[in-house]
């Protein structure tokens, strides 16, 4: 990275009231305000969204997806969690 | 977690790609996938840039202010998918300046339509109805991807880019049902957009010595020539409404095959275009690298200038 490259930033939208934010790609901006201008700019050129937010790359941390089976056996184990796991008479009704 | 031999981890990465399962940034893939990904989507983000530049040329001289507004508008999105597409090769672990200056110095490649110059008005209408009707074509294939990022750039892509063959299209229409010296502006820009659009494609499936690993890797869904042909039988009607002759004596409808027949593209041509001595090959390049270093003051002024704001906000 050369000393004039600007920070990678994760772009975020939320296309419309009541929805959540959702990841939609990334940028490189100087700081948060022009994150937020270039985003505005790239990504809701089509009144895809009506909110933004923009955090940078480096805050962003995930788990590892070569362990992803060990990380998440605990749901895939746990059927009962699930209400197709109970059984039911046929004629009960709204459960 | 047990440590998994190369061999393995090859097995699993196909096993994903042949059950339609996307790679993401993170997941292990081999090398070459990798390196064939980075080349690829650089050269898609470098065409998307170096596109701007022939229609670019055009903004001042756009015959109305509505042509005028709507070449901004489609300029201004080629440079949100040159964006797009330079974010996807970063998860790739590619710095993106580097694949810049890659392009720079002759060793990235860029579409070599843009090595044409648009020297007409009517150009801007053929580009826009050629150039990226056939780009769409070959986006649309790529939305499929294997590779999460570059699939969703494509996906984003694509929904931008159906206004851009429509309005080159409309504008050509203008010109083809316009006075005689019109139409015959047209029908030039067609001839010489004609074959170069066809180029675009790349190289006949048999001279094509990387697409079947891409295409066992699901990178490309498509072969260039199955692509070719896609557009050839899509465009050659949308020519006859517009009044126009497609400049090749061979073109006909092939009743048994369900497709058009065409000629022998200008191979030659191609590959001489592809080494850089096209039209305009050095014209794009040295645009590229003035734009660079002229707008190297702004990127550093943005950073002194987020520095400031910094400081304002502790004090």
């Amino acid at each position: 990275m050369s000393a004039t490259e600007w920070p990678l930033w994760e772009v975020f939208i939320r296309s419309k009231q009541g929805l959540n934010h959702k990841h939609v790609g990334s940028l490189r901006a100087a700081d948060a305000t022009m994150a937020l201008e270039n985003a505005r700019d790239v990504y809701t050129r089509r009144s895809e969204g009506i909110s933004i937010w923009v955090v940078e790359s480096n805050y962003v941390h995930a788990n590892d997806p070569s362990d992803s089976e060990e990380f998440f056996e605990p749901s895939d184990t746990k059927i009962y969690r699930h209400p197709t796991f109970y059984d039911v008479p046929d004629g009960v009704k709204h459960m | 977690m047990k440590e998994l031999s190369i061999s393995e981890l090859e097995a699993r990465f196909q096993d994903k790609i042949d059950r339609e399962i996307k790679i993401e940034p993170n997941d292990w893939m081999p090398d070459e996938y990798r390196k064939t990904l980075i080349r690829q989507i650089s050269q898609h983000a470098h065409s998307e840039v170096v596109g701007m530049l022939p229609e670019g040329n055009w903004i001042s001289r756009a015959p109305n202010l509505r042509r005028k507004a709507v070449l901004l508008a489609k300029v201004q999105d080629e440079a949100g998918h040159g964006l797009y597409l330079y974010s996807a090769t970063e998860t790739l672990g590619a710095d993106r300046e580097s694949t810049i200056d890659d392009m720079h110095e002759g060793k990235a490649k860029y579409s070599s339509i843009f090595n044409y110059p648009a020297l007409t008005w009517a150009d801007i209408g053929a580009i826009g109805w050629l150039v990226d009707g056939a780009a769409i074509l070959n986006q649309v294939a790529l939305c499929r991807t294997s590779y999460g990022p570059y699939a969703r750039a494509m996906v984003k892509i694509c929904k931008e880019e159906s206004f851009h063959q429509r309005q080159g299209y409309e504008s050509l229409m203008v010109l083809a049902k316009g006075t005689t010296e019109q139409k015959a502006m047209a029908q030039d820009a067609l001839n010489r957009f004609w074959w170069p659009a066809l180029m675009m494609f790349g190289p006949s499936d048999k001279d094509s010595p990387h697409s079947a690993q891409s295409m066992k890797w699901k990178i490309k869904r498509l072969s260039n020539d199955e692509l070719r042909q896609n557009f050839v039988d899509a465009t050659v009607p949308q020519a006859e409404i517009l009044g126009l002759t497609i400049p090749d004596e061979k073109l006909k409808w092939n009743e048994e095959r369900g497709h058009y027949d065409f000629s022998e593209i200008n191979w030659d041509e191609f590959y001489q275009v592809l080494a850089g001595n096209g039209p305009c090959n050095r014209e794009r390049v040295e645009a590229r690298k003035k734009a660079k270093e002229e707008g190297a003051w702004v990127r550093e002024a943005a950073n002194a200038f987020a520095a400031k704001r910094a400081m304002k906000k502790t004090a």
